[in-house]
């Protein structure tokens, strides 16, 4: 019996969970909202998403490629749900360069120039998507209306996100129930029947897949439900304050970007807290700064800024909110 | 509603094979090598000499100091040799190598099989025994029990847990003691709780394990300070402190011992070698291992001699599978690796595990991606990924700051993380570093 045998510190098994498992589990809770998007947005969703994604994939390809000169890992997945996730922030007539050059931004600026998968301190995607908001904001601000499949792309028809319909009626002095007259009802918004990104307008899709990452223990309800419990909650003080002049809590859970950033975007683990407790924070304050973006600020929709505000804070929140350590303070009577 | 600790914990595979299979008595091996430091503390002092005749039973090894434990040989034969020879560890130690002769026991153990409940022992008595048979826990960790039934001065302890947890995958020897020997444990459970001068005992066993609960939770009737606690499955309720916070709600304090709450644990595999050691005044000479693996064709738990070769253990499972990459001496989360398979059985060894080649090496390490799953599967509440990415880029003082002392070394973390990173290598690493900066600083 002189068989060599392999020889390696404990533990001698380890779970089948890897991270490529984990990543190609969010492109599938991503798929039901695609899905969506593909339904109502037509031939333009399919090329901004392709673009966004090959792009995406081939910048941290060539980036570690040709400057990093390692490994290239683009098969983690994590360019994949980056790409896809940046596609679902933009709207889908924009034009290929455009998204090429958001994903130079996502990929190149905000992930590699910190050492790539897990260093990053802002969520690519929305680095990606700000920066494009920022810079083509007329583009970045053309909403396709949403209809059955069609081919159009660049050419497609646009109109108003409810959003930016309630901020510029409110500015304008409009009460808000005649507002609501004017925009898509609660359940065709459920459904995505409305202006928007290509991926965040089908709220029913969404939950479909946040129940799948929960299921699959891929997130855990904290920083979803913390978000979505606090936008609701402050709308709903507003709402009940003024009424007029403040949309609904529905309304606010159903437009924009809150639900495709609740599950999506801010649940991203590189950018978002390690403790439970943490992610609670991370949660209220996302929502809290998303409302009063909506609510006060100088754009329609703050999901963006205020998940990209929170990821600055998530280095702090890892240092002062601590797990309990067993034993530390024991109360034995 | 299960008991089980509140914080981390995972539920790796169970791969209980062999929790059907009854304790088969291994045959003697024709030569056993008995190293002298089956223990924490002191190796022991060789007390026989090159060529001696000795009995099964016999001491051959005294115990130096307090903080040791008696070697006893667990066969009758000829001293062969005493010289160093690679044990479980994969280091070189003395041993005495035994040439098998029949099964001559010394006179002064009772080898009657039949039950003695009644305890007529005083506690110095019992305490005594126990340490002249060599008795150490059979958990795992083979700390000399004679120290932890002497409870010190100024601490009180109320209360005895015995430990039949086993909350390691594969390993079924508790659990076959229990049913086998119930009566027996119970026993022993109730000397110890003597020793201790404590008048109540809880027995910790895991769901999975639902016919020794009733077994055992049958015979506890006629052992009124005795309860049997059912507990919900998860991995590392084995664990001193996790077990005493499942069983009883109770914390220790971080740099504790489980008496800080008036709390002594011990195994089950424990238990019944005190009741063996105190009723029968048998030495500790053999123990129940489980040897098994999905490849293994015959796996089985086995009473095995101290000394005897793991090769042997592994010849009558129907030996070693050609795909076999690696052989673990423990359980699959906290086990040693072995290099070689002639080592021989200590009392430490709760059993042999066979791997297959494809699995038994590392998987590739991928980049951190802060998922925080180590910390939601740490049970001492600690911060993995922080606690190694610290020991990583040598910044001790801030280890010790986060508590890296307190990790249990479970490998809950290395488990989960699905970037695959060496949690636990470097937390290891960590830990001798800290606690050697720790007892520099009181010399200083």
């Amino acid at each position: 019996m002189n068989k060599l045998l392999n020889v390696s510190p404990s533990p001698h098994q380890q779970s089948p969970e890897t991270t490529r498992k984990l990543m190609y589990g969010v492109v599938i809770a991503l798929l039901p909202a695609l899905a969506a998007s593909i339904y109502f947005f037509g031939m333009g969703a399919i090329i901004v998403t392709l673009t966004s994604v090959l792009s995406c994939v081939a910048v941290e390809y060539l980036i570690q490629k040709f400057i990093f000169k390692t490994k290239p890992s683009i098969s983690d997945g994590s360019a994949v749900v980056t790409g896809l996730l940046l596609a679902f922030n933009v709207p889908s007539n924009l034009p290929v360069l455009i998204i090429v050059i958001g994903a130079v931004i996502a990929i190149g600026v905000a992930k590699m120039t910190f050492g790539g998968l897990g260093s990053n301190p802002f969520n690519p995607a929305l680095v990606g998507r700000v920066f494009l908001l920022i810079s083509f904001p007329v583009r970045m601000t053309s909403w396709p209306v949403p209809s059955g499949f069609h081919t159009s792309y660049t050419d497609a028809v646009t109109g108003a996100t409810p959003l930016g319909m309630l901020s510029e009626g409110v500015k304008n002095g409009e009460a808000v129930s005649a507002i609501m007259d004017k925009i898509p009802s609660h359940m065709e918004m459920f459904y995505g029947r409305m202006g928007g990104s290509m991926g965040e307008v089908a709220a029913a899709a969404l939950i479909l897949g946040g129940i799948f990452l929960l299921g699959r223990k891929i997130i855990t309800w904290h920083i979803p439900v913390s978000i979505l419990v606090t936008v609701t909650i402050f709308t709903g003080i507003m709402w009940l304050i003024d009424p007029t002049k403040y949309a609904d809590p529905v309304f606010h859970l159903l437009t924009g970007g809150i639900m495709l950033g609740a599950i999506f975007m801010a649940t991203d683990y590189v950018t978002s807290p390690m403790t439970h407790k943490g992610m609670i924070i991370y949660g209220v304050g996302i929502g809290i700064i998303t409302v009063l973006i909506r609510n006060w600020g100088a754009y329609p929709e703050g999901v963006s800024f205020a998940i990209l505000i929170m990821n600055a804070f998530v280095p702090l929140l890892n240092m002062y909110i601590k797990p309990r350590r067993f034993g530390k303070e024991v109360k034995n009577g | 509603m299960l008991k089980t600790f509140p914080k981390g914990g995972i539920h790796p595979p169970e791969n209980k094979l062999t929790a059907d299979k009854p304790i088969e008595v291994l045959p003697l091996p024709a030569q056993v090598t008995v190293p002298v430091a089956q223990h924490i503390g002191a190796p022991a002092t060789p007390v026989v000499e090159k060529g001696a005749s000795v009995k099964t039973g016999q001491l051959i090894a005294q115990a130096k100091g307090f903080v040791s434990a008696n070697i006893h040989s667990p066969v009758s034969g000829k001293v062969n040799k005493i010289e160093p020879v690679i044990d479980t560890t994969g280091y070189k130690q003395m041993a005495c190598v035994i040439d098998v002769e029949g099964d001559e026991w010394v006179e002064t153990v009772d080898r009657s099989t039949g039950l003695v409940k009644e305890i007529t022992m005083t506690r110095e008595q019992i305490i005594e025994r126990c340490q002249q048979c060599g008795l150490v826990g059979l958990g795992g960790a083979t700390f000399p029990t004679h120290i932890k039934l002497t409870v010190p001065a100024g601490k009180k302890c109320d209360l005895l847990i015995i430990n039949g947890v086993e909350c390691e995958p594969f390993l079924t020897s508790d659990h076959r003691l229990m049913l086998e020997k119930g009566a027996e444990v119970l026993t022993g459970a109730s000397i110890i709780m003597k020793a201790l001068g404590v008048d109540r005992a809880v027995v910790g066993i895991e769901a999975n394990k639902p016919d020794a609960i009733a077994h055992l939770t049958e015979l506890a009737k006629d052992f009124k300070a005795i309860t049997i606690q059912p507990l919900k499955v998860k991995y590392p309720q084995g664990g001193e402190k996790q077990l005493i916070k499942s069983c009883t709600g109770r914390e220790v304090p971080s740099g504790g011992l489980p008496l800080d709450v008036g709390v002594v644990v011990q195994n089950v595999g424990t238990a019944f070698a005190v009741y063996e050691a105190v009723q029968k005044n048998k030495p500790l000479i053999e123990r129940v291992v489980t040897v098994t693996g999905r490849s293994v064709s015959k796996p089985g738990n086995f009473l095995v001699r101290i000394g005897t070769p793991v090769t042997r253990l592994i010849e009558a499972t129907g030996g070693m599978p050609d795909d076999t990459g690696k052989v673990v001496n423990g359980g699959p989360m906290m086990g040693k690796a072995l290099s070689m398979t002639d080592v021989p059985v200590t009392k430490g060894t709760s059993g042999i595990i066979l791997f297959p080649e494809e699995g038994s090496r590392r998987a590739e390490v991928l980049p951190c991606i802060r998922c925080g799953k180590c910390s939601t599967a740490c049970a001492m509440g600690l911060e993995p990924w922080l606690i190694s990415a610290l020991s990583e880029k040598g910044m001790f003082e801030k280890a010790e700051q986060e508590k890296i002392t307190d990790c249990m070394e479970c490998g809950a973390c290395a488990y989960t993380c699905p970037a695959k990173r060496p949690l636990l290598d470097y937390i290891r690493l960590g830990k001798t570093t800290v606690i050697r900066m720790a007892r520099e600083r009181i010399t200083k």
